[in-house]
Parts: structure tokens; C-alpha cells; sequence
């Protein structure tokens, strides 16, 4: 398949909550499927940052998750599922440095308040949506120059 | 200046060893966070860091980072160097303290991209 037939593309990938050393599987083999589909470099380098981000927000926050990504003609979607325990205020968790880390995320190298913020300068389009108590869902989509 | 220079000039610990040293590495970035590294360091770059636990791997092959190095001589788990080698992300260390192997990477002509790279 390239960028220019009409065929589409459907792929998941679970996401475990706490799994740090696990994190970056999913966002690989995405990059991995784009390299292989001759996608441009620029498109896939923005996929797969926003890919990992929501990778690590899985690992970091929530019980368990997934990535869904949907390559059609002109267009990459990207969705993270998850269990957890959602966002309460998502426009000051998209402030830059706004974080709720734990002090082990932290130690990691995580929880600088980048995460989010890198995801949306990484896609297009970017929604959340978030209930309290039973999980986030962010779409992301990305076009295909 | 290419990777293989780097490492000879410096003295530089090969935990992982580069996929292809003649790499020509322009740029570097200096941080130990993670989502800091990939919003602003890029491809090929020299990422100078006192992380060494396995997301750095990560980060370096999403970012298409030339090598990793990790400062003031800590050194990384078995677990980090093996995910480095499997997935090709070149590893090095340093007794030199993040202040200092930055300093002598820009005397080396090694510039920060200034802009971010996403």
C-alpha cells in the first residue's frame, strides 16, 4: 500500500497500565508499518512522537489501554483508549509543565507537563475526551501531505 | 564531526556501539527529560543525558538519535544495554559530568538545533 491507492489499514495495539519498560512497543511497530508503506519521514517521526506520548500516558496513569490506528488514503488516524482515572480539567492538563506525576514517573524522566502538549504541535487534529473515574479517549489525526 | 570521532576524541564508554559510526552528528541535546528530548532533539543528533533506564532506548529510536550519552559515570542496566543493541540505538558513557561533555561537544564544533523538532 502507499499514499496514493485506496486501500485501508487497521491496527491495535493493547497498552498495559504500570508497564514502564514495556512502553515504545507500540509506537515502534507503528513507525516500523509506515516506514514499510513509504510514508513520509516528517509524517511518521509526528505519528510515532504522539504515538509514544500516548503510550506513556497509558503506562504512567492508567490501569490498561490501547492504540487504534487507522491509515486510510490522505489521512492517519490515531486513538488512545483507556481505563483509568480520566482527566478532570483537560485544558490545565494541556498547559505546558502542568503535570500529576508521582515522584516515581518523575524519576523516570517523565512528568515534565510535555507529554499532552507535544501530542497536540505532533497532530493535526487533536480531541479529548475524558469521564472521571472510567477513562480518556484521545483522537488524533494526521494528514498525509 | 562523524560518531566514531566523537568516541575516539572523547574517550567515550561504547556500552552499545553505533549501527553506522560514520554517521555525521551536527547537532546535540542535553536533558533528562524525556518528553523535553523528544519534542526538541532530532535526527542524528548526540543526546547527553544521567538517565539509563530503559525509555531512553525508546526515545532515542523514536527520535532517530545518532547515540546516547550518559554522564558522571553511571552506568546502564543490562536490560537497557541489550534493548539498545537489539534495536541498533548506539549507547556511550562518560566519567565527564553533563556541564562538562556538553561544553567539549560544542568546542568540537557540535550546535543545538534551536528550534523544536516536532
Amino acid at each position: 500500500m502507499n499514499e496514493a491507492n485506496g486501500s485501508k489499514m487497521h491496527l491495535e495495539f493493547p497498552v498495559q497500565g504500570g508497564n514502564f519498560s514495556g512502553a515504545g512497543g507500540a509506537s515502534s511497530s507503528i513507525k516500523n508499518v509506515l516506514k514499510q508503506l513509504g510514508i513520509a519521514y516528517d509524517t511518521i517521526k509526528r505519528v510515532a512522537i504522539a504515538s509514544y506520548e500516548s503510550e506513556i500516558n497509558i503506562v504512567a496513569y492508567a490501569t490498561r489501554g490501547e492504540l487504534l490506528v487507522d491509515i486510510e488514503p490522505g489521512e492517519i488516524a490515531i486513538t488512545a483508549v483507556d481505563i483509568g482515572p480520566g482527566i478532570p480539567d483537560i485544558e490545565k492538563a494541556l498547559q505546558e509543565g502542568y503535570s500529576t506525576a508521582t515522584p516515581l514517573i518523575r524519576e523516570m524522566g517523565f512528568g515534565a507537563g510535555l507529554g499532552l502538549s507535544n501530542m497536540q504541535k505532533a497532530a493535526d487534529d487533536m480531541v479529548i475526551e475524558s469521564v472521571v473515574g472510567e477513562g480518556t479517549t484521545v483522537k488524533m489525526k494526521f494528514r498525509l501531505s | 564531526m562523524t560518531l566514531n570521532e566523537i568516541i575516539k576524541t572523547f574517550g567515550l564508554t561504547v556500552y552499545a556501539p553505533p549501527a553506522d559510526g560514520r554517521v555525521k552528528v551536527e547537532h546535540g541535546y542535553a536533558s533528562d527529560l524525556l518528553s523535553d528530548v523528544i519534542a526538541n532533539a532530532g535526527r542524528d543528533d548526540i543526546w547527553v543525558t544521567m538517565q539509563m533506564h530503559v525509555n531512553i532506548i525508546a526515545v532515542a529510536a523514536l527520535k532517530d538519535i545518532a547515540a546516547v550519552v550518559i554522564v558522571s559515570s553511571h552506568s546502564p542496566a543490562d536490560e537497557t544495554i541489550g534493548i539498545a543493541k537489539q534495536k541498533g540505538v548506539c549507547v556511550l558513557g562518560t566519567g565527564m559530568t553533563t556541564f562538562e561533555t556538553c561544553g567539549r561537544l560544542y568546542a568540537a564544533g557540535i550546535r543545538e538545533r534551536g528550534k523544536g523538532t516536532i
